[in-house]
């Protein structure tokens, strides 16, 4: 299924005017998550930059229903949605396509808050998609860091860089053995919108996380929002890769890098350009810290590529 | 639409946030000459302030983050400082 740009849709999830930073990742992936989903969905969102960016109240820059839920409740509120539909179907009181529905939650509302109730959703193989837009801390609150936060990265709460390395949710859900599970970035749209459009066909719980790249939390300009997120790609900083039934597929260009035949973009380039790494480069350390992390990026590289093996 | 509120419930409409191009301090500006119509900016603009089949750009809400100008494969679309207002 190959996808073209020019054959998407007008419809818009985001209205312009939004309450989001200029720039906003999570504005770019919601705009290419609405292209592929299209009219018919409901959005479940839990505290995060996308319910800041919606305006005061009584007006919504989002085009869709939106239900503005509690921080550990995603998994839990879209549950209930999807079986409450499922029933109002049954009994004959709807008639029609049954509505997308979906949580677009950040990476703490996804990774720490809201894991419980994703986890036992995902073990209920309840019928939607999880969106978590990973930004790697808790940006609405002014840049704390969250379980997403990569190690060695400054922010409020960890100034002099983080000590223990994130978490591989994708990974985790994945184990949760369920229909669909992928991950994506702003900077491969045609790839991210073909993977939402496969979620949209498949029933029961789906993942998808899309790597964004906040330029006011990691302090880089604007303009490189989308630049950053294709070289967290390139350099196998962020992994692309999506799993039907938990056979796992490692997507180009993740799959060049695995089978080494490109090679990765320089760590320094992707880092160097980064506000949240500037204590690396005076430290005494910094060649030890780089080549640790390139070898932490080589193992993930190795171990996903020996999953997709099974 | 109706601006009193009953239920918490708000209505999508255009600038929710308000006149955002008033955060703009550089604004983009295209050259349809050199565009190939790729639509690369219409789709990475995080606002939607970019038309799709005519490429204009909405400077009322655009608020001049600049990955149009970033991720033109043409250079077509340069931001220039804007003026003191």
């Amino acid at each position: 299924m190959s996808i073209s740009i020019k054959d998407l849709p007008d419809f818009e999830y985001v209205l312009p005017g939004s309450a989001a930073c200029a720039g906003c990742p999570s504005a770019i992936a919601l705009r290419m998550v609405g292209k592929a989903l299209g009219e018919n969905a409901i959005m479940l969102m839990t505290p995060s930059c996308a319910v800041a960016s919606i305006g005061p109240l009584p007006k919504s820059c989002y085009s869709i229903p939106v239900l503005n839920v509690c921080f550990a409740s995603a998994g839990a509120s879209a549950a209930g949605l999807a079986m409450a539909l499922d029933a109002l179907y049954e009994k004959g009181r709807l008639t029609g396509e049954k509505p997308t529905i979906f949580n677009w939650a950040g990476d703490g509302g996804t990774y720490d808050i809201g894991f419980q109730g994703i986890s036992a959703a995902a073990e209920r193989n309840d019928d939607f998609i999880h969106f978590c837009y990973n930004n790697e801390a808790y940006s609405n609150t002014g840049m704390q860091r969250s379980g997403a936060t990569p190690i060695y990265a400054a922010t409020t709460t960890t100034p002099l860089g983080k000590e223990v390395h994130r978490k591989n949710l994708p990974l985790l859900m994945l184990e949760h053995r369920v229909p669909y599970v992928a991950t994506a970035s702003l900077a491969y749209p045609t790839d991210l919108i073909r993977k939402v459009k496969k979620a949209k066909d498949i029933r029961g719980f789906k993942y998808i996380e899309i790597h964004a790249p906040c330029y006011t939390g990691w302090k880089f300009p604007s303009s490189d929002t989308v630049k950053m997120s294709r070289l967290a790609v390139q350099t196998g900083s962020w992994l692309l890769w999506e799993a039907e039934f938990g056979k796992v597929v490692l997507n180009s260009p993740t799959s060049l890098l695995a089978a080494e035949k490109i090679k990765p973009a320089p760590l320094e380039e992707y880092i160097g350009k980064q506000g949240r790494y500037a204590h690396l480069a005076d430290s005494p350390q910094k060649e030890e810290i780089l080549a640790a992390m390139e070898k932490e990026i080589r193992r993930e590289l190795k171990f996903m590529a020996a999953r997709a093996e099974l | 639409m109706n601006d009193r509120s009953i239920y918490p419930l708000s209505q999508p409409v255009k600038g929710a946030g308000g006149k955002t191009g008033s955060w703009r301090t550089a604004k983009p500006v295209i050259d349809l000459e050199k565009c190939s119509g790729c639509l690369l900016c219409w789709l990475f603009c995080p606002e939607g302030c970019i038309g799709k089949n005519d490429r204009s750009i909405d400077y009322a809400y655009c608020k001049g983050c600049g990955i149009c100008g970033a991720e033109c494969p043409k250079k077509a679309i340069v931001m220039v400082k804007e003026e003191q207002r």
